[in-house]
């Protein structure tokens, strides 16, 4: 595993996926995946093919020029269009009267950031976000849900994401998109990959249920930017 | 072909192969059998490719009805498995015949065996593999444990050789309820304290009832943190042993999550992940530090066993031919 800094920090997690990138494509003696996450990455290796000490030696090489590797990441920007309150997002008056707002205002402040994925974890194509604006970061549930709709869109405290499974979950569910985040069909089986940015685009009940059928007919494209 | 009719499913039957790479970065875990020993072994004994799909038996074992005349191998745990009532040999390549029930009683030793059979199980491959993930829904036989009725199919027919090969002695496995197994320390190590660590290292550990494809709880004592339990989030290999905030350690299986926010205080070895997919509830656990240059060298030597099986068992193929 090698460790970039203790913090949950945009830079550092470029580091990580700078290096993720560079390890796989360099094909490095003996490396066989990278799992990158906030500040470290973990690599597996065969260890018939590569000693240890090589291949921190090898790592090392790779991180001389990691400066390079960052500056030639892209990065694209994936629009998450988000149906907010009522039955897709049953929490969203509570986080608004726990913040003193108007939901409204929950929405707008939810909406207008741009969130940068850390890794994908926790459950298969779950996003770890960038954390959200202050005034709308909200406790968890006391009781989790024990069944909590694929892609429901929750906040815990500061943290911000998509449940891209049905699972249990006790954030506080503020809105869901109709995208589906995970297909284990697809072959890179996740919509969001490490290093993308996230823009909740808020849509009505009726823009829901239209992109859910188009999404179901395979029909629907993502709105996705590259850089 | 069809195989088997489930008559009873067991406790969890699944499918699994080797396991599913290269996508944890996406969330997705490893799966696959729980001890890959026992599942390469019994490929082996059905002349299958060692990645071949096979069935992964917990605790109390399935009745299956033979639909078509086949060969195939059990493995791993010995779950008293029977061939028509009689009792039916492990470690060595069997031929049934339709209409034959195979069945399992008695929990003898281990945790989980493996049944193979010639041209290994035919489900589709998800993600490159035939494993079934059974939290996520997906893979093996239509992502879930088997039930009653299903149909097992085999990917080809079997050979019309019919040859019986068998294991060696000197390569089965013997599964006590005691267990040592060989970790390295770290990634987190120095979340703990010395006292700590030397807690882990120096005690013995129950394995609970919370103990299934995804982890096993453990019982003993506490393991000091020096503050808290918590990490930034970062990956979680199979074999990992966290510990929260109760200072009681989980060793993270094949299924667990790909990431967690848990200080790991050790990784236990490639070749004792075999050994530890056969421990159960009530057994127990030791943890012994070996360094990583040490590690290396006794994955090499499991390597060479497990060619030197390959070798050794398809001696007796050679020969059953001349």
């Amino acid at each position: 595993m090698v460790e970039f800094g203790n913090a949950i920090d945009v830079a550092i997690n470029r580091k990580v996926l700078a290096l993720c990138d560079a390890v796989s494509r360099s094909k490095l003696l003996g490396v066989e995946e990278c799992i990158p996450t906030y500040r470290s990455l973990l690599m597996y290796y065969e260890p018939s093919k590569v000693k240890y000490e090589q291949l921190v030696s090898q790592i090392k090489g790779v991180e001389q020029r990691l400066d390079e590797f960052v500056s030639q990441m892209k990065r694209r920007t994936v629009v998450v269009p988000t149906a907010y309150g009522g039955v897709y997002g049953p929490d969203l008056s509570y986080v608004a009267e726990y913040n003193h707002l108007t939901e409204e205002e929950v929405i707008r402040i939810h909406s207008e950031k741009e969130y940068a994925v850390y890794m994908i974890g926790f459950i298969a194509g779950f996003p770890y976000l960038e954390q959200v604006a202050d005034e709308i970061a909200t406790p968890r549930l006391e009781t989790p849900r024990l069944k909590v709709p694929a892609g429901s869109v929750g906040i815990a405290e500061k943290q911000t994401g998509i449940y891209s499974m049905e699972s249990p979950g006790g954030w506080r569910l503020i809105g869901r998109t109709p995208l589906k985040l995970f297909d284990p069909s697809w072959p890179q089986p996740a919509l969001l990959r490490p290093g993308d940015r996230v823009r909740f685009k808020p849509i009505s009940g009726e823009e829901f249920e239209a992109i859910k059928n188009a999404v179901l007919r395979n029909t629907y494209s993502p709105v996705i930017k590259e850089e | 072909m069809k195989v088997f009719r489930v008559i009873k499913p067991g406790l969890f039957t699944t499918v699994q192969d080797l396991g599913r790479r290269s996508l944890q970065r996406y969330g997705v875990p490893v799966s696959g059998t729980m001890d890959a020993f026992s599942m390469i072994a019994v490929n082996l004994l059905v002349l299958n490719q060692s990645g071949d799909a096979g069935l992964e038996i917990t605790l109390l074992g399935p009745e299956l009805e033979v639909l078509n005349d086949a060969q195939i191998a059990i493995t791993g745990a010995d779950l008293s498995p029977t061939l028509n009532g009689q009792s039916a040999s492990m470690w060595r390549t069997l031929n049934v015949s339709k209409g034959d029930i195979i069945s399992f009683g008695e929990i003898r030793a281990g945790c989980r065996a493996y049944l193979a059979v010639a041209g290994g199980i035919n489900v589709p491959a998800v993600l490159g593999s035939k494993s079934t993930f059974v939290r996520g829904g997906f893979g093996g036989f239509e992502g879930r444990p088997l039930k009653t009725g299903d149909m097992i199919e085999a990917s080809k027919p079997p050979s019309p050789f019919r040859v019986e090969l068998s294991m060696p002695e000197e390569f089965i496995p013997h599964y006590e309820n005691k267990l040592t197994v060989n970790v390295v320390l770290g990634p987190q190590a120095d979340v703990f304290t010395d006292k700590g660590v030397e807690t882990f290292l120096s005690s013995t550990y129950t394995v609970t009832t919370k103990a299934d494809r995804m982890g096993y709880r453990l019982e003993g004592p506490v393991i000091e943190h020096k503050v808290s339990p918590s990490i930034i989030s970062d990956a979680i290999p199979p074999g990992a042993v966290q510990v929260p905030g109760d200072g009681l350690p989980i060793i993270m299986m094949v299924d667990a999550q790909t990431t967690g926010g848990y200080a790991k205080i050790a990784v236990v070895t490639t070749p004792d992940l075999s050994r530890l997919g056969q421990v159960k509830p009530g057994d127990t656990v030791r943890f012994s530090r070996i360094l990583i240059s040490q590690a290396r060298l006794r994955l090499l030597e499991y390597q060479r066993t497990l060619s030197l099986m390959e070798t050794r068992v398809l001696r007796g193929w050679d020969s059953s031919l001349s």
